[in-house]
């Protein structure tokens, strides 16, 4: 078995023409998109709409009223947030007691599967959004773990209208990416969905059934 | 756009050759009713498709060797088939890719042009239909469509044709399903698209198919009479000449 | 990859043609896909454009192969995902045998991967006491009613959603007949649910790994993915080695590029991106992420130039959508893993032509497929080489397993005759001749040999009484 990868190796290595070895030239020119804030956040918006999340333009003061408006319209029986980040202290702050009770994501997985699959919703932070697809861009943590934006059937999301990028390439180069990968990183442009059968669209397969989005724009 | 040439080569095509005379002929008096002379080497058959595409590149090679003697001279080479076009056209180089002829298979390659194509941008030509009103529909050939990209300028010369109404397929940039040999080694699936084709010609209502390529017509033709369909199948270059001549 | 020996294809073929059922689920899937498509990608230059990068990126990982393999490896292993070498399938699945029975494992829940379908895993897997569980919506009921995707995006395709509700009914405990999607999602997503949380070890494929930062990138619209990738403690990656990109900045084009070809998608709703398994402090991912890579004849098509290109592929299953021979077969009838253009042209090398050359006659050489396929593979020119190599033994290095294996004299000769009768000119007029003087005597040729199948849908054509060349001739047109 460890002859597989020195195998492997040396037939493609012997296989290696000149013309592989010489440098390769482009002849392809990209083209950049270049949005305003305002279009940023209305492409945004707009795209992610049309994948059924809902998103709501608020601002950094009127943000956590917005979203326990929203989350008085529902029968919830939690939200799972991250108690160590200033999202989670702003909300844990000023927590009403006829809304859905807090529950922070505390433990590690090993101890709190069967709950944290039972969790109604969840809020999280978002790393920044992409404009021209519409999709936000989570980078999970220790703080904010990755199932967090998955487990629960609704997912709300606080996206800073600042960090929204014209696109990928974009959101990789300003941010320099390369040079920080971290252990996960996920582009989310909607709640789950399959059209597995038929090629019938339905929402709310395996992840979240929603998703809203509250962009802080001012 | 190329210049208007005074003479032209005229690759007739083995199929035209056998069974359609008729719409090569066509295709040569358009084109000498623009003025241009029609040379026809009489050294030509086949372009070599057959062999190349059942895995038989060597036997396509001597065929494709005879065509390049066939047409010495630099004058465009004009072909009344997306098909055979595309074979010229698009696969020769590849044919004498590592061969001694390569650059002459390039040279040849260079001259050819689709006979539509070569009416539309380089003779421009003007027609006036003579003909009673009449429903068509088009079959693009798959060659015509991907290889040759002629299929706007084949549809641009029925647009001319006042009294001629073209009804599109619904399928239009299907395959019939022919493919040379592939229609009686698949005899089973080519029959299945050729029937899906008649189908979509039957629902257009037209009264005739025209195309560009004698082997699809040979092919959907066969399906149309096969099924007992009053439709007949004809070469647009037939079409378009009865048209003008009246 | 074969789910038995010898595929019988003519026989796969007449059964897949007369099923009116799957040709009618077919059509209309593939005909909505298509269209999905066009959508998205209706500015013709932008396309261009894009798949001109797509085709370029895929060509530079390529060329580079070796080095970025050694690449990926160093920095996945850096990372803390632990790479391992497959020659073969079998190798493959002995390594996920492995550590699977290192964690005492008995539950392993998968995401959708191809690769795995290549591996016959869930199969082996079987066999050794481990049960392996299809998420994906489509993999799991096809898994439910024992049967292998029929198509590489949508696996499910060939079922309508009648064959859907019956088999639920039937095979899920408890469970009503029900047509109606939504509902039949969400049985899916009850029964799932409860297998994530009790998955032992989670199973993927991977769309990209990026060389320069040791990052496996997975696509995705239900999140069981994501599942299978986070919840349980161990994850392991399976993936064809010619799936590695050199850069990130490689990756938003054919992203764009594999969503927008598969489904008409702008993106897909989760795009996933691993690179490290669980750090320290971290409260969920797996702590264990292994990444398997298979050859599996991979590296020997590799150093053909030409077939080299089939190795271009990102598996976005546009050419099947697109193509004339999938629509009316369906996935099942090509009786491998990969079906459709891609399927015909990477199956044969990878099973050798003895078994599978035959899927490379199922073609008109429409070219249907090329048109659309994000990173310009010359499906037609392989398809064409794998053709010749049937008839040729070849002396080259790169030949293709099996070469020379439809040899035959008869057909060979055929060849020859046509080849001579079109190489003289004068042989060429007289046959012209004698077929128009034939065809005065017949009304139709007799329908014999292989004329016999082009009779069974198509009459057959007449030779005119005098040929192109005579016609010419007669008018006085000059040669010069
Ligand atoms: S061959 Fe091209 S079109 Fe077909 S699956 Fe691969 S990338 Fe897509």
């Amino acid at each position: 078995m460890n002859n597989a990868r020195a195998n492997i190796l040396a037939r493609l290595w012997t296989a290696i023409s000149p013309d592989d070895l010489a440098p390769f030239e482009s002849s392809v020119a990209g083209s950049a998109l270049e949005l305003s804030r305002t279009e940023r956040v209305a492409r945004l918006k707009q795209r992610m709409e049309a994948m059924h999340a809902e998103v709501v333009i608020t601002s950094a003061n009127g943000w956590i009223d917005a979203l326990k408006a929203t989350l008085r319209q529902r029968l919830l029986n939690g939200l799972l947030y991250a108690p160590d980040t200033a999202l989670g202290k702003a909300l844990a702050a000023v927590w009403d007691s006829d809304l859905p009770p807090l529950v922070g994501y505390t433990e590690t997985i090993e101890q709190c599967k069967e709950r944290l699959f039972a969790i109604d919703a969840s809020i999280t932070s978002t790393q920044g959004g992409l404009a021209d697809v519409g999709a936000l861009i989570l980078w999970p943590d220790s703080d904010e773990p990755r199932l967090m934006s998955l487990a629960p059937a609704l997912h709300i999301a606080v996206l800073d209208a600042a960090k929204i990028h014209d696109s990928l390439a974009q959101a990789i180069a300003h941010e320099h990416w390369r040079e920080k990968m971290p252990t996960n990183i996920l582009l989310i442009s909607g709640p789950s969905k399959t059209a597995d059968i038929e090629l019938v669209l339905t929402f709310g397969v395996h992840g979240p059934k929603e998703l809203i989005v509250l962009i802080l724009d001012g | 756009m190329p210049t208007r040439p005074q003479k032209v080569y005229y690759f007739g095509t083995c199929l035209i050759d056998l069974c359609y005379p008729q719409a090569g002929m066509a295709g040569i008096e358009l084109l000498q009713r623009e003025g241009v002379e029609v040379l026809f080497p009489q050294q030509q058959s086949c372009c070599g498709q057959p062999a190349y595409n059942s895995g038989f590149p060597e036997e396509a090679r001597k065929v494709a060797r005879q065509q390049l003697k066939a047409f010495p001279n630099d004058y465009p080479i004009v072909v009344p088939s997306g098909s055979c076009g595309g074979m010229l056209k698009h696969h020769y180089p590849k044919l004498f890719a590592n061969q001694p002829e390569f650059a002459e298979a390039q040279r040849f390659s260079g001259q050819v042009m689709e006979l539509t194509e070569f009416l539309v941008t380089v003779l421009e030509i003007q027609l006036e239909d003579r003909g009673q009103p009449i429903k068509v529909t088009w079959h693009s050939s798959c060659s015509a469509l991907r290889e040759m990209r002629v299929i706007d300028y084949s549809k641009s010369l029925l647009r001319q044709l006042r009294n001629v109404e073209l009804v599109e397929l619904r399928r239009e940039r299907e395959c019939c399903g022919f493919g040379g040999s592939f229609s009686v080694k698949q005899a089973d699936l080519s029959s299945a698209m050729v029937s899906d084709k008649v189908a979509d010609i039957e629902k257009t209502g037209a009264s005739r198919l025209l195309s560009g390529d004698c082997g699809c017509l040979m092919h959907i033709g066969g399906a149309l009479d096969y099924q007992k369909s009053l439709i007949p199948a004809q070469h647009i270059a037939e079409f378009v000449w009865e048209r003008v001549h009246g | 990859m074969a789910n038995s020996s010898v595929v019988d294809f003519p026989k796969n073929f007449t059964k897949a043609l007369n099923d009116p059922q799957l040709r009618h689920n077919l059509r209309s899937a593939m005909d909505t896909l298509g269209m999905r498509r066009r959508t998205l990608f209706s500015d013709p230059v932008s396309f261009e454009q894009l798949r001109a990068t797509g085709d370029e990126i895929r060509q530079r990982a390529l060329r580079q192969l070796p080095e970025l393999l050694e690449k990926l490896e160093k920095k996945c292993t850096e990372n803390g995902i632990q790479v391992h070498w497959a020659e073969t399938p079998a190798e493959a699945n002995q390594i996920c045998l492995e550590i699977i029975q290192r964690h005492n494992a008995h539950r392993v829940i998968k995401g959708k991967s191809m690769v795995s379908e290549e591996m016959h895993l869930n199969h082996f897997l079987a066999e050794h006491d481990v049960e392996a569980l299809e998420t994906d919506l489509g993999e799991y009921i096809i898994q439910l009613d024992h049967e292998t995707p029929s198509h590489i995006i949508v696996p499910a395709i060939h079922k309508n959603r009648d064959q859907i509700a019956r088999l639920f009914h039937d095979k899920i405990p408890n469970t009503p007949y029900t047509e109606v999607v939504e509902e039949l999602n969400a049985i899916a997503r009850k029964v799932l649910r409860e297998k994530f949380l009790a998955g032992e070890v989670g199973v993927s494929g991977v769309n990209f790994a990026v060389a320069e930062t040791g990052t496996l990138c997975l696509v995705e619209n239900e999140g069981n993915g994501r599942m299978c990738t986070t919840a349980p403690p161990v994850h392991i990656a399976v993936m064809g080695l010619e799936k590695v990109v050199e850069r990130l900045d490689d990756v938003p084009p054919l992203l764009r590029l594999l969503t927008g070809s598969a489904t008409g998608q702008l993106i897909t709703t989760y795009f996933n991106m691993i690179t490290s398994p669980r750090k320290a402090g971290e409260k969920d991912g797996p702590k264990e992420v292994h990444l398997v890579l298979l050859d599996n004849g991979r590296s020997k098509i590799w150093a053909d130039p030409e077939l080299r290109q089939t190795l271009k592929c990102i598996r976005c299953g546009a050419c099947l959508n697109h193509c004339p021979v999938y629509t009316r077969l369906g996935g099942h009838a090509y009786g491998y893993v990969y079906p459709g253009p891609i399927g015909s042209i990477l199956t044969p090398q990878i099973e050798g032509l003895v078994n599978a050359g035959a899927m490379a006659t199922a073609s008109t050489f429409c070219g249907a497929c090329e048109e659309v396929c994000p990173v310009k593979i010359p499906i037609t020119d392989i398809l064409r080489r794998l053709r010749n190599e049937s008839y040729q033994k070849v002396d080259t290095p790169h030949a293709v397993k099996g070469h020379g294996y439809k040899l035959s004299v008869i057909e060979s000769l055929t060849w020859k005759g046509w080849a001579l009768n079109n190489m003289m000119p004068w042989a060429n007029a007289l046959s012209a001749k004698l077929l128009g003087l034939l065809s005065a005597q017949l009304p139709r040729l007799p329908k014999v040999g292989l004329l016999k199948y082009w009779g069974q849908s198509r009459t057959l054509p007449k030779f005119a009484a005098r040929s192109l060349h005579a016609l010419a001739k007669e008018k006085g047109l000059r040669d010069e």
